[in-house]
Formats: structure tokens, sequence, C-alpha cells
């Protein structure tokens, strides 16, 4: 399987310029920010020894919890980097210029951080929550040896391919393209008894909402609260197309968000059908909301005051790993080279919703 | 359901039904204790235009502001539940019969802790999990240590030998704001022999409304929370 995608990702990185707030400067003048480049796949608090080194003349004797902070909102230090720069920086700011603090921790918005160990934990609950999703279940990540999963989180510390992919195997949480082509040769035999299961991919989705208008990203609002960001770990179930039909990105996206595919569009108009709107309700859950897409099409006609929520609500914007994928891209491949090293995918979708909506 | 296959877990949507379930019984069974109450998204966060994805799992349940039966902290709701504090003083007292009561009293002066529970259905494992908080009543919250000593001992124990994965704290899917959350990776399996060491269910099929009653059953004694014994009986097993 070609990798180098995967490679891209793992090199990425963000140039950070990172200011030291005027609360945590004990001297004058106020030292110079620091320049570091910041891994996409890391974790902000990982680098707090560079950052100590750094400001160590300007800071007072004191020091509480390492935080970030851009344009005053906190940064959650769970979410990776590279994550936080796609979601926050809708025009990518290059050095994108942080702040941070060494007192003051707000406990109210951030989990407690007690350094590397509070963010290595993180990472594996999150790889165990992953295994869970593809295998139902994490014995392989909890079982996992000693040196094993002291070399795992190395690697994803210090950005190294190889060992990670020589532990990762050992974990068996496959990737997704192989189960699709058993699958598509099963179905080709139409040989019903193959117990095909269908792939669940882990994604956590993080949803901005945004109500201002804006034609270029450079435009776009700040995003001052994360309360305007919705974000969830929600497995995606690939299903076989029919026909041998691949799973798209597309599709993907739209069994997240189910609702802005009605009748709206992406901006890339040539990957969206209406046309397929039936054939790819399959799951129970979906019922209700297929009734309410149904009777939507049949009102749209006399559409005048009674709209639900998001009718003019209006995907701008799917981005991952920094790069805004076609559509059409079998989304067995975004999973496997864009995912994080924890297994999971994450995708930024940047929605436009009606003013009143968020007023209210 | 058939109890044999099923793999011990489920679907938001019994999720809902079996929470409403809960709620009834509890209510029902529990008036002492203050009633659990389903909360659904709150429509007026934007959160929650994050549309289908909370249509279809609409809410958590919700105990708030309950005090936790095994807290030294006294003088509220948990009074049926003394059993366990019982047993504890005895146990201090054997070892330190003199000092207990002076200890006790000096460490808890008027202070009032609350808990908040909230009970959450998770995507990726597709069982329950429990959140919760604590705080004093002027709404600062308890540190995880300050909260260990409201804990049964046996969870206290446990705590301590396993940090990262019991007891961490993360946020709450709904709120966005930190938690303490009980870690769910387990549950399916356990869930899966609970039900299967119950004859009425291995003849009669999981009861998707059973299912939070005999969860928390389980999950209950890691915070404290007793389940009453008349909520445990399987209607389909009276009949």
């Amino acid at each position: 399987m070609d990798m180098e995608a995967q490679r891209y990702v793992w090199d990425g990185a963000i140039p950070l310029q990172i200011h030291l707030h005027e609360s945590d400067v004990a001297t004058l003048p106020a030292p110079p920010p620091a320049l570091i480049l910041a891994p996409r796949i890391g974790y902000l608090p990982l680098l707090a020894s560079h950052l100590k080194s750094h400001f160590s003349s300007a800071l007072p004797p004191r020091l509480d919890t390492i935080w970030f902070e851009y344009k005053g909102l906190p940064l959650k230090w769970y979410i990776p980097t590279g994550v936080l720069f796609d979601l926050l920086c809708a025009e990518p700011e290059r050095p994108w210029n942080l702040t941070v603090h060494f007192t003051g921790y707000p406990v109210n918005i951030l989990i407690p951080c007690e350094g590397e160990d509070s963010v290595k934990w993180s990472f594996i609950n999150s790889l165990k929550e992953a295994a869970y999703i593809i295998n139902g279940n994490c014995k392989n990540v909890m079982n996992m040896s000693q040196p094993d999963q002291v070399e795992l989180w190395r690697s994803v510390l210090n950005g190294n391919l190889e060992p990670y992919r020589r532990v990762s195997t050992k974990l068996k949480l496959g990737t997704v393209g192989d189960e699709y082509a058993a699958k598509l040769n099963l179905s080709g035999e139409t040989d019903f008894s193959g117990q095909v299961k269908a792939g669940r991919v882990p994604v956590r989705l993080y949803v901005w909402s945004v109500s201002e208008d804006f034609e270029d990203l450079e435009d776009a609002p700040q995003i001052d609260s994360w309360d305007k960001v919705s974000y969830i770990n929600r497995p995606v179930e690939i299903q076989g197309g029919e026909g041998g039909r691949c799973f798209t990105l597309h599709d993907a996206v739209k069994s997240l968000l189910p609702e802005y595919f009605l009748d709206k569009s992406l901006s890339n108009e040539e990957s969206l059908t209406v046309g397929d709107e039936h054939e790819q309700r399959v799951s129970s859950e979906d019922a209700s909301s297929d009734r309410k897409a149904e009777e939507e099409v049949e009102n749209s006609s006399e559409h005048i005051t009674s709209c639900y929520q998001h009718d003019d609500a209006e995907i701008k914007l799917v981005r991952i790993q920094g790069i805004q994928p076609k559509l059409e891209i079998p989304f067995s491949w975004v999973a496997n080279n864009l995912m994080n090293p924890e297994h999971f995918l994450h995708i930024c979708v940047y929605l436009k919703v009606p003013q009143a909506n968020t007023m209210s | 359901m058939d109890a044999l296959s099923w793999d011990g877990t489920l679907t938001s949507r019994d999720f809902l039904v079996s929470a409403r379930a809960f709620a009834e019984k509890w209510k029902e069974f529990n008036s002492a204790f203050p009633p659990w109450t389903w909360v659904p998204c709150p429509p007026k966060q934007p959160t929650c235009y994050l549309p289908q994805l909370q249509q279809q799992r609409q809410g958590y349940l919700s105990l708030e502001k309950t005090c936790l039966p095994g807290s030294s902290k006294k003088g509220h709701v948990a009074s049926q539940e003394d059993i366990d504090e019982i047993s504890l003083t005895e146990g201090e007292e054997e070892l330190e019969p003199v000092d207990n009561a002076t200890l006790v009293e000096t460490n808890n002066s008027p202070q009032v802790c609350y808990y908040d529970f909230h009970i959450v259905h998770s995507d990726s494992y597709r069982v329950p999990v429990l959140y919760f908080r604590g705080y004093y009543i002027d709404g600062h919250p308890l540190a995880l240590d300050e909260i260990e000593k409201d804990l049964p001992a046996c969870s206290a124990k446990v705590l301590l030998e396993s940090k990262w994965t019991f007891i961490t704290q993360e946020e709450h899917p709904y709120l966005n704001r930190p938690w303490y959350k009980l870690h769910p990776c387990g549950t399916s399996e356990w869930m899966k022999l609970l039900f299967l060491g119950d004859d009425s269910l291995a003849k009669n099929g999981v009861a998707v409304e059973q299912y939070l009653v005999s969860w928390l059953s389980v999950v209950g004694q890691v915070v404290g929370i007793r389940i009453p014994f008349e909520m445990l009986n399987n209607p389909k097993s009276c009949n």
C-alpha cells in the first residue's frame, strides 16, 4: 500500500510564533516570541520544555500548568495541533501567533494537564476507543507490552513513522481498504454466508457554525468561544456501495451531516448529486430524518416561512490535515492515509448557519 | 434480542428507550432520592446546530445536586444508604477508636458537597457512560483527591492503581466542559456476562428497558449510588 500520504501527514508541521502572555512577564523588556515548528500530529503541552527554557529569564518564580491561547480562546491541549490550526485558522496564518501562559490555568474550560503523562494517556485512551470502534473490543491496546507502549508513544513524540508502523501493526487495527476490497469480492460472488461486516471508521468531527456569511476564508470571523464549535466522536460505517460503487468522502460527510445534503450543495458542485438520496439510507436510526427529508422535498415548492432551522445552512468547507480533499475520493483512502496516529480521522467542517438561529 | 448472540451494546435509540424506563422505575422505587431526568440537547446552544448528530442522540440522563452516600460530609438526601458508611466507620474504629470522631469532625466543618451525575450514550462504545462532577455549595469544583474521599473504599483503591484508565477528567460530550468519566471500554463485556447469567433473560431475550437498571447496579457501586432491589426485578420474570 502506498504510504506516501501518511508520511506527508507525519512530516507536516505548523510554524508557531509563541508570545509569552504579559501577565507572566516578570522582566523588562518583554522577551521575544519563540519560533517553533510544531508537528501536526503533536500536542501543544509537549512544547513545554522548549518554551520554558526559551522564556526562563522572563518567567515569574511560581509556575502553574502551561496552557495556550489563540486570540483569547484557550486551546484544548488534547486536540492535535494540526487540527486546532485547521479548525481555528479559516485562512491559514503563518506563522501562527499563539500566546502561552504559565499561570492562571482555566480549570473550567480545559481538562487539567499534568505534563507529558496526561497527553500520553489521552492519546492511549483515544487509541483504545478507536480500536473498540474498529474491532468491537480494545484488547490489543490493553494488552500491549510495556516496551511496545513506550515505543509507540515515543514514535509519536518524535514523529518517527517506521517504529510507529512496526508497533501499530501489532494492534491489528487493519486498514479499511483491505476490508472494503474483501467485501467487494464477496458481494461479487454473491456469497452471503461470508459474514460481511461493515467497516467502522473512527472519526472525530468538528463543526464550526458561523452565522455571518463570507465569500473568502480570509473574511471568516474568529472563533471566540468553544460554544461555536461542536465536536464529537462518531464512527462512520463504510457501506459497500450498490453495484460496486465506492464509498466516498462525500458519502461519509453525508452520513455525518445528512441534513445538509437535501437540496443544498457544497461549493464542490460536481461531486454532489441529490439523486442517490434513497438508496443510501439504510440504518433504522436514519428513518426519522428520512421521513423528514421526504416531507421537505415534498413541501419545498410551497416553502413559505416555517422552515426547519437547517434550511439555510450550508457546508462551506471540509478540511482534513490542512487540505480540502476532493469529495469523490474513496473514504477508505482518506481514512487510511489522513488519520492521526491514534487512528482517528479528524474532519473539520465549516458550516454557515442562518443568523436568527444563533441569536435565539 | 437473543441473549446468547447479543454483544452487550446498546444503540442510541435503545438508550433512549432504556433511559425512559429507568427514570420511571427510579421514581417509583426510590422516591426519597431526587429523580433522574432526561435532558434533551438544549436547543438554545449553537452546539445543537450539529443537527442529526444531536437529534439522534438527543440528550442524556441527569441526576443533579445529590450527595454521595459514602460522603463524610453529612446532612442531606442520601439517608437510606448509610450501611456503607457504618461499615466504614466501624473499620476505622477498630484501628483508632479514640481519634476517629474528632478527626471526622474537624475535617468537614460546615462544607457541603454536591454531585451531578450524567449518563451519556457513547457512539464509539455503544454503551452508556457515567460522567460526574462534584462541587461545594458555592459552586467551586472538587478536585479528584477530594472526590476520592467520598468514594467507596474499593473505588479509591482502584483509582490509585489505575490512575489513567479508571476515572479520568474528560470533556463532557454535550457540555464541552471537564467532567469526570468512568472508562467504558469493558462495559459491553460485563453487561453481556450479566445478562447471560440471568436465566429469565436467556429465555426471553434481552429487555432493552432493563439495560440501564442492570448497568447502574454495577457502575453505581463505583461512586456509591445504590439501586433499590425492587428495581432489579425484571417485569418479564414476574409474569
